[in-house]
């Protein structure tokens, strides 16, 4: 069903959450050097650890594909399977960076220290509030796909599921870029 | 042509700049900043990111697969135009703006005599 309207309507969905993350991008552009004495991204950086977030998360994304090549063979149990994964993949992440956070804050580099951090804050947070309320949706696909089956209805969900999956990695591509490679460059 | 294969080859590929993103990162902070020079490492990672991009775009969102009144690809480039304008717009001005600011500021205090020196004897 490639002309569905669903899918484009949340397609259009997609791309308005794109320049709202651009909007977040420009900002932590402009503010990330004021940093008022607080330490920055340079000063924190663990690049194998955002490595690993940035390879679970595109593993995570691979699987959402891999879900939904299964559902669309009626493969129910190896969609399921990949589907758990993908999600078990999400939440890994989601608690890496949500300890990142915890970490930042006890240290005393909240995100009200300095602008520089509030932009961080904002930037990374709102892709990982992205990531905790799509894995949240693919629970509920889940059950869908469990107690109704593979209709054609959970097919739909789940390829718009898909797109916005695939959609949050390629957002994190570009953090990964521009805010913790570029900050270890110390730009 | 949404197969294993594509994803498969996606995800290599997705798998590759990464680690090609990183390792460079790592040589280059390894090597005092030397090598790869400092000048060239933002066209690298900028290079290496959008690539990325397109790989993604292609293997796994299959964007331009679709029949033809391609409307996903011409909502997608509409939105590239947009974070082109707010993205390039924004740091144009405010680059502007900090280089305008640069004068040395006179200090306050000084001027207006807030903080006079203690009187002699």
């Amino acid at each position: 069903m490639p002309n569905d309207k669903v899918t484009f309507g949340f397609w259009v969905y997609l791309m308005s959450d794109c320049v709202l993350f651009a909007g977040l991008f420009a900002t932590y552009a402009v503010l990330q050097g004021a940093t008022f004495g607080a330490p920055s991204v340079q000063d924190f950086v663990s690049l194998p650890f955002v490595l690993v977030e940035t390879l679970l998360l595109l593993t995570s994304s691979f699987m959402a594909g891999l879900a939904l090549l299964a559902a669309r063979h009626h493969k129910k149990v190896l969609a399921l399977g990949a589907l758990a994964l993908t999600l078990l993949l999400g939440l890994t992440f989601l608690g890496m960076e949500l300890h990142e956070f915890g970490r930042l804050i006890a240290e005393g580099s909240g995100p009200s220290t300095s602008a520089s951090l509030s932009a961080f804050f904002v930037l990374v947070g709102t892709h990982g509030l992205h990531v905790a309320l799509g894995s949240l949706w693919m629970l509920v696909i889940m059950l869908h796909v469990a107690l109704r089956g593979l209709s054609e209805g959970t097919l739909r969900k789940l390829a718009c599921f898909g797109l916005f999956w695939h959609f949050l990695d390629i957002i994190w591509i570009f953090i990964f870029t521009f805010v913790y490679l570029f900050g270890a460059l110390a730009l | 042509m949404k197969t294993l294969r594509t994803y498969s080859i996606g995800f290599g590929i997705s798998l590759l700049l990464t680690l090609g993103a990183f390792g460079l990162l790592q040589e280059h902070l390894n090597n005092q900043h030397t090598f790869p020079p400092h000048s060239a490492m933002v066209p690298i990672l900028v290079a290496l990111a959008l690539a990325q991009l397109l790989v993604q775009l292609i293997f796994f969102l299959h964007l331009g697969d679709e029949d033809k009144p391609r409307w996903n690809l011409t909502l997608f480039a509409f939105a590239l135009i947009i974070v082109a304008i707010l993205v390039g717009g924004t740091l144009w001005i405010m680059h502007t703006l900090a280089h305008s600011q640069m004068q040395e500021q006179p200090d306050v205090r000084v001027e207006e005599n807030i903080f006079p020196q203690p009187p002699d004897e």
